[in-house]
């Protein structure tokens, strides 16, 4: 693992400076790219704002209303009839729909089972190993301006299922229960 | 779809708190949720302004078009749509490759721009095109190759070994990923039967 840290530490700088020196090499002008490309950062950050503020409140009056947790008590029997532990359902649930959301319960879960624990590695397990469908959607879609998003939730949902079953399936294979 | 899920999650929640007593915090929510999320895109300002510059740079020497062409014949057969040397392969190809290293902010302008190119592909209309509809499924699939912030979650809570779920997770993202391509054709084929008919 020692490995990989040290690539990933080195990965951005070196990055950088590739570009840099390519670009000269190919005399481009650098700095005037790097600025030109920059302004439409600004465009694209600001025009995500609607899309997020819209997205962001109606999850947290969800959440805080306790809707979510009350919907949860319904899932939460048909997810432990199929073998997802019971600890594990309300994160199972929130993971495509809010990342924040589900790092805080991911680190909640650690807190309570212990990071080495079955709970604890699944729970890591599944926070890495899916992301978040509804802010993907949101942010892409909404940075270009897509009103009509065809089979694109439909297919992102699915492929979250896909993602934590995987998830469950490799830990007991690996670490047993 | 989405504004159905939209409005149900602001009505459910309302009419919720109601019966719940739970009206005080649903309004605290509301501002905390704006907030956050304007919070979050101030945040993403300077990510997308730096990575954005150094891509321009990049796209301006011509290394999107070799790194398109490299990785081409792979991502190809997943991207129909998109023609040969087209700057959007380039995009998504750096988004994905962006992805792998855990770069999710460096990951997402470069996605934004495979996507704006895509629109390009389509005409610019507001209807999602095949191609953006693999690409996200994709990426929300994820592809993280070493999941970073989980590691440092896991060495706050004193791990023994924080490192022992990369492998796990691994497994888990290509499973997940085969699973979001296969569902993506699956859609795709539904959708063509349906034109043909």
């Amino acid at each position: 693992m020692g490995i990989v840290s040290v690539i990933s530490m080195w990965f951005i700088p070196v990055l950088i400076g590739f570009i840099l020196i390519y670009g000269t090499f190919k005399r481009i002008p650098t700095y005037e790219s790097f600025t030109e490309g920059g302004k439409e950062g600004i465009k694209i950050a600001v025009s995500i704002i609607p899309f997020l503020v819209g997205m962001l409140v109606a999850i947290s009056v969800f959440r805080a209303s306790g809707a979510l947790d009350f919907l949860m008590g319904f899932i939460r029997p048909v997810l432990e009839a199929i073998g997802v532990p019971a600890e594990i359902a309300p994160l199972a649930f929130i993971r495509p729909i809010s990342g924040t959301a589900a790092l805080g319960l991911t680190s909640d879960l650690m807190a309570t089972h212990g990071p080495d624990s079955f709970i604890g590695r699944l729970a890591a397990t599944i926070q890495g190993s899916t992301d978040t469908t509804f802010y993907v959607l949101t942010v892409y879609f909404g940075a270009v301006g897509i009103k009509k998003m065809g089979d694109a939730l439909k297919v992102g949902l699915l492929a979250d299922l896909v993602g934590i079953s995987a998830a469950i399936i490799v830990v007991t294979l690996v670490f047993g229960k | 779809m989405v504004n159905l899920i939209w409005v149900f999650m602001f009505v459910i929640g309302i009419v919720f708190a109601m019966f719940n007593g739970t009206i005080g915090a649903v309004n605290e929510a509301i501002f905390t949720g704006a907030k956050e999320a304007v919070t979050l895109c101030i945040g993403l300002i300077s990510i997308l302004v730096f990575w954005l510059g150094m891509m321009k740079i990049a796209e301006n020497a011509g290394m999107l078009k070799i790194l398109a062409k490299l990785f081409e014949p792979i991502v190809k057969r997943l991207f129909p749509e998109i023609p040969n040397e087209h700057p959007a392969m380039g995009y998504v190809l750096s988004n994905m490759i962006a992805n792998m290293f855990g770069l999710g902010n460096a990951a997402t302008p470069l996605g934004i721009k495979a996507m704006e190119e895509m629109k390009k592909l389509n005409n610019g209309s507001n209807e999602a095109s095949r191609s953006m509809i693999t690409f996200l499924a994709i990426n929300t699939s994820s592809l993280t190759l070493i999941p970073t912030t989980v590691i440092a979650i896991r060495m706050n809570y004193n791990s023994a070994n924080p490192t022992d779920i990369v492998g796990t997770t691994l497994l888990a993202t290509m499973c997940s990923t085969i699973g979001a391509i296969i569902i993506d054709r699956y859609f795709h084929y539904r959708r063509s039967r349906k034109k043909d008919e």
